[in-house]
Parts: C-alpha cells; sequence; structure tokens
C-alpha cells in the first residue's frame, strides 16, 4: 500500500506543472518568440496520438494478438511518411481561411454548410466520447493499482454513487484543468501555443517513463533482450504470441487495420488539432514525416519485451494492460511506479485536453452557436457582448464532454479493454474521412452527398461496433448479436449480410466505407452544389496551386460603425481594436457612418470565423452586410466573362480589320478583273479586227473570183496571189496569238539547250540579209563578249532575233538604213542592242509598244502616217518569250544611230567543256 | 457617170472594192487614209463613198464629221465599213450621219447592193 497523499500531491504536482508549461508558451507567444517554432516540437505534438491506450494498452494487445498492435502506429506511419503533401494541403487550407476543427473543415469544403458541421460535430462527440472514457479508465486504473498493489484492485464504481468513484473526480480535475488553460482566450484560431508546448512536453514525459519500463523489465529483470526472447521462447504458448497468424480477422484483418488507423489518424479531431490547426509553419510537415514515426517506434520498441515479461513473470492474474506498472511494482520499486503512472497519467490527459478543446470547440461553434444565433427568443442580436456568451458555452462544453465520458466509463467501460474502446472511436473517426478525403480532390463532392455519407457511415458505424458494445456490456440483449436485430439474421451486428472471417473493426470499417463512399459518390451524380459550394470547392482541391485561398470577397457594404459593433459583440473590445487598428481613420477623414472597405469586412469575418467556426461567421456578417456575398467564383467568374468579353472584342476587332483588308483585297482584286476584262474584251476586239482585215480580202476576192468567170487571167492571178498572202498574214496571226496565249498562261514549254549567242546571232543575220538588201538597210555585227553562252530555245530565241531585226530594219531611215547589232557581257548577263537610224521612239512610249496590239489600238484615234503595220504582237511576244528564258527586253535611249534602241539581256552561263574551242573559232571575226 | 469614192488603209482591200465599184459601173476613186480621202472629195465630189474607220491620221468618223459639217456634203451618201463588229461603232457611225455601215468581211454582192440602193434613193 502506497501513500495516496504522496500520488495526489505528484498527480497535482504534474497537473501543476503542465499548467505552468502552458503559462509559459502563451506568454512567449505573446511576445513573438514562440516556443514551438520546431518541427520537433511539431512532431511531439503530433504524438498526442499515444495515449494511455498505447501507454498500458499496446502491451495488453500484444499479450492478446502479438504484433498486431503495431498496425495501430504503422497506419499513421504511413499517413505521415505518404501523406504529408495531403497534411500540407489541409494546413494551408486550414489557415487560409481560419478553420478551427475538423467539423469546420469538412463544413467549409462544403459550403460552409452549418448542417454538415454539426453533423460531423455530433459524430465526433459520439464518437470520441468513448475514447475520452478510455483515458479516464486508464489514469483511474493505474491510480487504483499503484496505491493497491499487490491487493487486486476491484473497480466497483457502478454500484457505488459517483461520488465515491474517483473517476468522476478525475474527471472533474480534468475538467476545471482544461477549462482553465484551453479557454483563457476566445478566439479559437489564434492558436493554443501553450497548450502544444504542453502537450510536445507531455510527450517527452510518456516516451520516457515508457522507456524507463522497457529498459528496466529488459535489462534489470533480464539480461538484455536476447536473454529475454531466449527464455519466451522456451514457451510454446509464448513463442505463438510472437508470430504474426494471431491476428483477428487474418490477412483482411491486418489490412483493415492498418487503413483504419490511416485514416484515423487523420480525421480524429485532436490529431487533426495539432497536425493542421496548431502547425505554425508548413516547414515543420516535412521534418515530422520521419520524427513523428520514429517516435511511434521508440515508444513501442519495449510493448513485447514487457508483454513477454510479464506473462514470464507471473503477472498473468492482473490485467495484461497493467503490465508497464505492475512489473516495477513486483520488483518493489519506488520511483519508477510513480514515473509509470505519470507517463501514463501524461498519455491520458494529453489526448484529453486536446480531443476536449477540440471537441468544446465543435461543440459551440457548430452546434451551440448556429442553434442560439437562429433562435430568435433570446434576442442575441440585441445583446452587446457576446464573447461572455461563447466563453461561458465552450466551458460547459468542456465540463459535458468529460461527464458523459465519463458516464461510458461508468457504464460500458469495464467491459473492454481499452484497445478495443480505441478502435471503436477510430471507426467513428475514419467516417470523416470520404467526406473529407474526396472533398480535397474532387471537386464533384456536393454537400448533400457528404452528408448523406456521413450518415450513412456513422449508422453503420453504430449498428456494427457501437450498439453491440452496449450488448455485450449487458445493457441490451446478447441475442442482438447473436441472432440479430429484431431476429433479422441479414442484420447481425458483426456478421452484416453474411460477412464472416473479418474482426469486428474490420468488418464494420468495410460496411461503413462502402455505405460512406458509395454514398458520396452516388449522391454527388444527382445534386448540384450551390455557388458557395463550388467556390469552397476550388478552394479547397486546388489549394496547392492556387496562391490566393481567401475566401470570397464581400461586395456588399456596411458601416464601419455596425461592423465594429459585430465583432465586439462577438470577440471583445480588445480583439475589436486589434483587429480594425489597421483601418483606423486618418483624423476626422472618416467616421462610423462611413462604408466599410472590403478587406475590413474580410478580416471580420475572418476573425468571426476564428470563433465560431466560418459557417456562422458567415451568417453573422450576413446579418449586417447589405449586399450579395460575392463569392471567389462569380469574381471570377465576372472575371473570366469581362476577359471573355475583351476577348470577343478584341477578336471581332480583327475580325473587322481582317474583313476591311479582305474587303480591300477584293476590291482591288475587282478592280483588277475588271481591267483584265476591260483588256480581254480589247484583246479579243483587236484580234478580231486583225482577223478580219486579211480575212476581208479573202472573201472579196474569193466572191469576186466566183461572180466574174470572164475575168482576164493577169488579174484572176493577181487575186489568187492576194488570197494567198492574206491567208498566210492569217495563219501568221493566228500562230503569234497561240503564242501570246502560251506566254500569257505560262505553258509555253521551252527545248533549253546551251546556245552560243553570236552564232545565233550570225544565223539570224544570215537569214534577214536577203531583206535588208532588198531594203538597202546595212547591218553591222559586233561582240566582245568572252563567253557568249546562254541556256535557251534554238527556234524562240531564233524567233525573238528574226522580230527585233525585221523591226529594227523597218524603222531605219528610208533610203540610208542602218542597223548595228552589238553583243557585250554585263555582270552575269549577255547584252544585244540593236539599234536602228530611224526617228526612234519618244520615251512615253518605249514601254507601250510592248503592250499587245499597240499600234492598233493607237490607229483607231491617231496612227502617225506613214508607218509600216505590224501586228503589233511581235514586241509582247519577244517580251515573254526572253522572260521566260530569265532575260529582260526594253528600248533605251539612243546610243550611236540615234533611232529606236532595242536591249536584249539573257544570262550568261559557263561554256560547256567541249565547246571551248568552237567558241574561239566562232568568235573569230568572220570574213 | 456615177463616181465612187473608196477609201480604205488596206491596200488588197481597196483593191478588191475598186475592182468591184469598177464592175459595178461606176468611176472609182481610191484614197488610202483621211486626209486624202477629203481632199479627193473636195476636188471631184462623188456620188457616194466607201469609207473605212480605221484610218492612218484622220480616221473614217472624223472624215464624216467633217463632211456633215460642209453643206456641199450633207447628204453626200456614205457607207462605212469597219473590221470592228462592235455595235457602239455602228450606232456611232449612224448618228454621226453615215447612210449605211459593213462589216467586214463583207459579202460583196451586199455591198454593191447596198450601194446600188443608196444612189437610187439619192438619184
Amino acid at each position: 500500500m502506497r501513500n495516496e497523499a504522496i500520488v495526489l500531491v505528484v498527480a497535482f504536482g504534474y497537473l501543476a506543472l503542465l499548467f505552468l508549461i502552458a503559462a509559459i508558451g502563451d506568454r512567449r507567444a505573446e511576445q513573438g518568440r514562440s516556443l514551438i517554432g520546431s518541427s520537433s516540437v511539431y512532431a511531439l505534438s503530433i504524438a498526442v496520438y499515444c495515449t494511455a491506450w498505447t501507454f498500458y494498452g499496446s502491451v495488453g494487445r500484444a499479450t492478446e494478438a502479438g504484433p498486431s498492435f503495431l498496425l495501430i502506429y504503422l497506419g499513421p506511419t504511413l499517413a505521415m511518411l505518404c501523406g504529408w503533401m495531403l497534411i500540407r494541403k489541409m494546413v494551408r487550407i486550414a489557415r487560409a481561411q481560419r478553420l478551427t476543427s475538423i467539423a469546420d473543415f469538412i463544413s467549409a469544403r462544403y459550403g460552409k454548410s452549418q448542417s454538415i458541421g454539426a453533423l460531423v460535430a455530433l459524430i465526433a462527440v459520439i464518437g470520441i466520447i468513448p475514447y475520452i472514457a478510455l483515458q479516464l479508465k486508464a489514469i483511474t486504473v493505474s491510480y487504483a493499482i499503484l496505491i493497491d498493489y499487490p491487493a487486486q484492485t476491484s473497480l466497483q464504481h457502478a454500484e457505488s454513487l459517483f461520488f465515491a468513484d474517483k473517476s468522476f473526480w478525475i474527471a472533474l480535475v480534468l475538467a476545471v484543468f482544461i477549462i482553465l488553460f484551453g479557454t483563457r482566450q476566445l478566439d479559437a484560431s489564434e492558436r493554443h501555443e501553450g497548450m502544444v508546448t504542453a502537450i510536445a512536453f507531455e510527450s517527452l514525459i510518456k516516451l520516457l517513463a515508457f522507456l524507463a519500463v522497457g529498459i528496466f523489465v529488459t535489462f534489470v529483470l533480464y539480461q538484455g533482450p536476447v536473454d529475454l526472447f531466449a527464455r519466451a521462447a522456451e514457451d510454446p504458448k509464448l513463442l505463438h504470441l510472437l508470430g504474426l497468424d494471431n491476428v483477428p480477422g487474418g490477412a483482411a484483418g491486418w489490412v483493415g487495420l492498418l487503413i483504419l488507423s490511416t485514416l484515423a489518424f487523420l480525421t480524429l479531431p485532436r490529431q487533426f488539432q495539432v497536425m493542421v490547426v496548431e502547425n505554425v509553419d508548413e516547414r515543420h510537415i516535412k521534418r515530422a514525416s520521419w520524427l513523428f514515426p520514429l517516435y511511434l517506434l521508440a515508444i513501442n520498441i519495449f510493448v513485447i519485451p514487457v508483454a513477454l515479461a510479464g506473462l514470464m513473470l507471473g503477472e498473468a492474474a492482473q490485467t495484461p494492460d497493467s503490465f508497464v506498472l505492475t512489473l516495477p511494482l513486483a520488483a518493489g520499486l519506488e520511483f519508477l511506479p510513480l514515473l509509470v503512472f505519470i507517463g501514463g497519467l501524461s498519455a491520458a490527459t494529453g489526448m484529453v485536453i486536446v480531443e476536449t478543446i477540440a471537441l468544446s470547440t465543435m461543440i459551440s461553434n457548430q452546434l451551440v452557436m448556429p442553434l442560439l444565433l437562429r433562435w430568435r427568443h433570446l434576442h442575441l442580436d440585441h445583446l452587446y457582448d457576446l464573447s461572455g456568451w461563447l466563453l461561458g458555452i465552450r466551458r460547459v462544453a468542456i465540463l459535458f464532454i468529460l461527464f458523459l465520458g465519463y458516464l461510458y466509463h461508468a457504464l460500458i467501460g469495464d467491459s473492454y479493454s481499452l484497445v478495443t474502446i480505441g478502435l471503436v472511436s477510430f471507426a467513428a473517426a475514419a467516417q470523416f474521412a470520404p467526406a473529407l478525403l474526396i472533398g480535397l480532390y474532387w471537386r464533384g463532392a456536393t454537400r448533400i452527398a457528404a452528408a448523406a455519407g456521413l450518415m450513412g457511415g456513422i449508422l453503420v458505424w453504430g449498428h456494427t461496433l457501437l450498439i453491440p458494445g452496449f450488448a455485450q456490456s449487458g445493457w441490451l440483449e446478447m441475442s442482438l448479436i447473436t441472432a440479430g436485430p429484431f431476429g433479422i439474421e441479414a442484420l447481425r451486428p458483426y456478421q452484416l449480410f453474411g460477412l464472416q472471417g473479418l474482426d469486428i473493426y474490420s468488418h464494420s470499417l468495410f460496411w461503413s466505407m462502402l455505405v460512406n463512399i458509395g454514398l458520396i459518390l452516388l449522391v454527388s451524380q444527382f445534386t448540384q452544389p450551390s455557388r458557395l459550394e463550388q467556390t469552397q470547392a476550388v478552394l479547397f482541391t486546388d489549394a496547392l496551386q492556387n496562391e490566393h485561398l481567401h475566401t470570397p470577397v464581400w461586395q456588399g457594404h456596411t458601416s464601419r460603425g455596425e461592423l465594429r459593433q459585430l465583432v465586439h459583440r462577438y470577440l471583445g473590445a480588445q480583439a475589436t481594436e486589434r483587429l480594425f487598428a489597421p483601418f483606423q481613420c486618418e483624423g476626422d477623414l472618416c467616421d462610423d457612418q462611413d462604408p466599410a472597405p472590403s478587406e475590413m469586412i474580410h478580416q471580420a469575418e475572418k476573425q468571426l470565423a476564428g470563433a465560431l467556426g466560418s459557417a456562422s461567421a458567415r451568417v453573422l456578417i450576413n446579418s449586417v452586410v447589405r449586399g450579395e456575398a460575392l463569392d471567389l467564383q462569380a469574381v471570377l467568374s465576372i472575371l473570366d466573362t469581362t476577359s471573355q468579353t475583351l476577348e470577343y472584342n478584341r477578336r471581332l476587332e480583327q475580325k473587322s480589320e481582317e474583313l476591311t483588308r479582305i474587303g480591300q483585297e477584293l476590291k482591288e482584286a475587282n478592280d483588277r478583273l475588271r481591267e483584265l476584262d476591260r483588256l480581254k474584251d480589247e484583246f479579243v476586239a483587236m484580234v478580231s479586227h486583225e482577223l478580219r482585215t486579211p480575212l476581208t480580202s479573202i472573201r472579196a476576192f474569193a466572191e469576186i473570183l466566183r461572180d466574174t468567170p470572164d475575168l482576164p487571167a493577169t488579174k484572176r492571178q493577181h487575186f489568187l496571189e492576194v488570197i494567198v498572202r492574206e491567208s498566210e498574214r492569217l495563219s501568221r496571226l493566228i500562230e503569234e496569238i497561240l503564242d501570246l496565249a502560251r506566254l500569257e498562261s505560262g505553258r509555253m514549254t521551252l527545248n533549253l539547250q546551251k546556245l552560243n549567242l553570236v552564232e545565233v546571232v550570225q544565223q539570224t543575220r544570215d537569214a534577214v540579209a536577203r531583206l535588208y538588201e532588198d531594203g538597202g538597210v546595212t547591218l553591222t555585227f559586233t561582240h566582245q563578249a568572252q563567253d557568249p553562252w546562254v541556256s535557251a530555245d534554238p527556234d524562240r530565241l531564233h524567233q525573238v532575233l528574226i522580230n527585233l531585226l525585221e523591226n529594227a530594219r523597218k524603222f531605219a531611215k528610208t533610203g540610208a538604213g542602218e542597223v548595228s547589232v552589238s553583243l557585250s557581257q554585263v555582270g552575269r548577263h549577255l547584252r544585244l542592242e540593236v539599234e536602228d537610224n530611224g526617228e526612234g521612239i519618244p520615251e512615253s512610249e518605249r514601254e507601250k509598244v510592248f503592250e499587245k496590239f499597240h499600234q492598233v489600238e493607237q490607229g483607231n484615234q491617231a496612227r502617225p502616217k506613214g508607218r509600216p503595220r505590224g501586228t503589233g504582237l511581235g514586241l509582247p511576244i519577244c517580251r515573254g518569250i526572253v522572260a521566260h528564258h530569265g532575260g529582260r527586253l526594253w528600248i533605251d535611249e539612243p546610243a550611236d544611230l540615234g533611232g529606236a534602241n532595242v536591249i536584249l539581256e539573257l544570262p550568261r552561263i559557263p561554256p560547256p567543256a567541249q565547246a571551248q574551242d568552237l567558241d574561239a573559232v566562232t568568235t573569230e571575226p568572220s570574213p | 457617170m456615177t463616181q465612187v469614192l473608196v477609201v480604205d488603209d488596206e491596200p488588197n482591200i481597196l483593191l478588191s472594192l475598186e475592182f468591184l465599184m469598177e464592175q459595178a459601173g461606176f468611176q472609182v476613186h481610191t484614197a488610202a487614209d483621211g486626209e486624202s480621202a477629203l481632199q479627193t472629195i473636195n476636188a471631184i465630189t462623188p456620188d457616194l463613198v466607201l469609207l473605212d474607220i480605221s484610218l492612218p491620221g484622220i480616221s473614217g468618223f472624223d472624215v464624216l464629221e467633217q463632211l456633215r459639217q460642209d453643206p456641199r456634203f450633207k447628204r453626200l451618201p456614205v457607207i462605212m465599213l469597219t473590221a470592228h463588229g462592235r455595235e457602239v461603232e455602228k450606232e456611232k457611225g449612224l448618228a454621226l450621219g453615215a447612210d449605211d455601215y459593213v462589216t467586214k468581211p463583207f459579202s460583196t454582192q451586199a455591198l454593191v447592193q447596198k450601194v446600188h440602193h443608196l444612189l437610187n434613193e439619192a438619184g
């Protein structure tokens, strides 16, 4: 028997120390020298995961199910190692929207829905109460063992009055303690730095205590782990304990427990509190992702040794859940059992503190405040200062939670081991996971679907875990479990629809998740999210991409005075002053009647959200702000529309410019076409005119010959010659017209050959020599070109040259005609100049002679008298042919002879190898 | 004897017209351009003129215009000849006071008939 007073003094001393640490933590936070600004503290605070259940229960579970107790820690390890991105996403969202609890978080995701918030809060309270009861039980039992050992402790609280029950007083003490340091400040989203400091400290204590027991058992009671395991190996029953095969539910049980603990780690209200709400620096998450698993490893490393030792040393009489405490007690130690008790106390209180604060925040923000705000009879909106109310609600909530915990413990707690109770809570918390995780990654999940999933899931949980628990405790008929409710076998809680072979937790998890996830996915397909919901869904799912995670922008207006009054009512004078300091008016520039800037409204909502939850804050702000809350989606869609319109306008402008341009082009093309059409008409007219002339002679003379049989032979002969000549003229004309058509359509094919231009000119000269002689025109040819080679069609080139020489001959001075042909090399071209000594062509006419039927057109009006007539197609055809050869043909200033000076340029090509000699010969002046 | 002036710058056409008119029993004068045509008309006052439109120098239209301004030749029968088959030219010629219009190539018999017809009308 131990002195009860000493134990009490130590216990209260420990609580006082915690309080002190919390106070220091808070003080330092206020001074801006935070104690929790390290990832180690963050990781330790997450270790609030390890409760009395871990501290005492792990050993108990190990004695029943071997290493499977580790699954409870493997889940969080996985979640931390692999899911730190997810946690970071939640942290970022919670910070941006000032979310205070998991209920707030899920409610915010689904459009700040009050009903979702209330539902989550309700489920959390129902689900977590057993877990709190578990802690009370642990403290009570450990206290009793410590005091009474070695006497058997019997907790007969159910039969005794509650004030004789120690756990009642423990609950009360804890409630007072939590009220003292959990609700000193109102703003729940202003993090509880003091609490986190204290929790980290508690994690350290429980680890140290457990390690102390482990080391004592392993190295003092035995000679190290090798000795311990060797001894255990001698007992086949114990050997079996080490095996992996005795997990309830087998392989499915393994997977089930792993999933369960992973989900619960993310969704347990206290885990959400320390991991998300209390996170001060995102970078801590990354480091905690291996620090925390390390902690789990450390606190579990001695579980098996302690379990084995307890079993071997005949502690079986005691419950295995207490081996941690009974082993050092049995060894007769004084100090170690006390340390272990404190360790267990720290594990239990840590959990209870954080869980209760988290739950009380939910109760006040998600359950009570929304109800009060709705309950008009209270005339809350006329009360000037509601901040006191809020604190009061929270304090009552804390008392309420611990009282419920006590009640559960007193009524049911005994029939379960610690682990069992813990797992029931885990399974309840896991019901949040679908709404939370699906909502974080799938925009399509709607509020109604989330609510359906949550309700469906928790109903299955209640049916498969909670209610059978009552039956096992004797509060309900056992037939409920064995025969099913109302004797319906399909509904047997542990074999729902005949599903067998799973442990009860995996079984419950399977069915509840099936219902939960199924409802979310299914109902989402048939429900439409509201605009705010859509906005929030986008903000949540895109949290890591989106830098601006702000809640919707307020577009309505309210006066500064009204806003100030609102915040003052809920948060008190101090917080109000602090909040509005940045918006202070300078001098008399504005007063309370002036409209509040939207940033001020936004800040007020954020601050209120911190205290009341996002849903209530929105309702309150709505009550003073006139006008619609313009949610971000709406803003975005307005911006979208605007930019779309702008883009549309820009494109329209572009299009109209384009159209104008195209119209212009069309007009130009049309003008060109008209011009071409006109030219074509003219061409056709000219062609017809040119064809009619010889045809007229032919027909006339043919008719004369026909109608005049007695025509003298000479005349007949003369007329027939005219007909022949005119026919030839007609053929020539047609040939030229066809040439022209070929040239203009680009269908003229050239039979290109390497030609010596000097040779071609000489051949042409020979061809026209007779005509020149007859006309009395002298023709001279000079050339200086080195390599007078061109690539040309010989027939076409000949045609051009004959045309030029013939023209020159015709236009040369009558009687004393002179034509000079000279070939020279100009750069890469060969230049052939054909000049006559005629009247020449005035500059304005020089291009016109290359127009088709130029002289004909002119002749219609005033053709210079005495000029010989050509077809009017010769020069245009020549120019076309030359152009096809890549050359140029034009009329230049008169040079030596003073008449028309036609210049032909063709590209020069290198002489063919075998032609070098020939070239040398032909360039010799001919005799 | 009836005198006919034939004006055309195409020597072969001129030759054929000259022959046709001679065959028809007229005394034929020829001119190859507008200027000499006017001179000849002034000199001999022919009974009829076959006038080509496209002439070097003064065109057939110009010649006709000048004739109609002269009171002596106001009623001188003139048949226009043209290688342009365009309606506008025909109208222009008739507007200027041409008595008839013949498109090249023409039917020799039809031409001779037109000449006779015009001379009978005038005569």
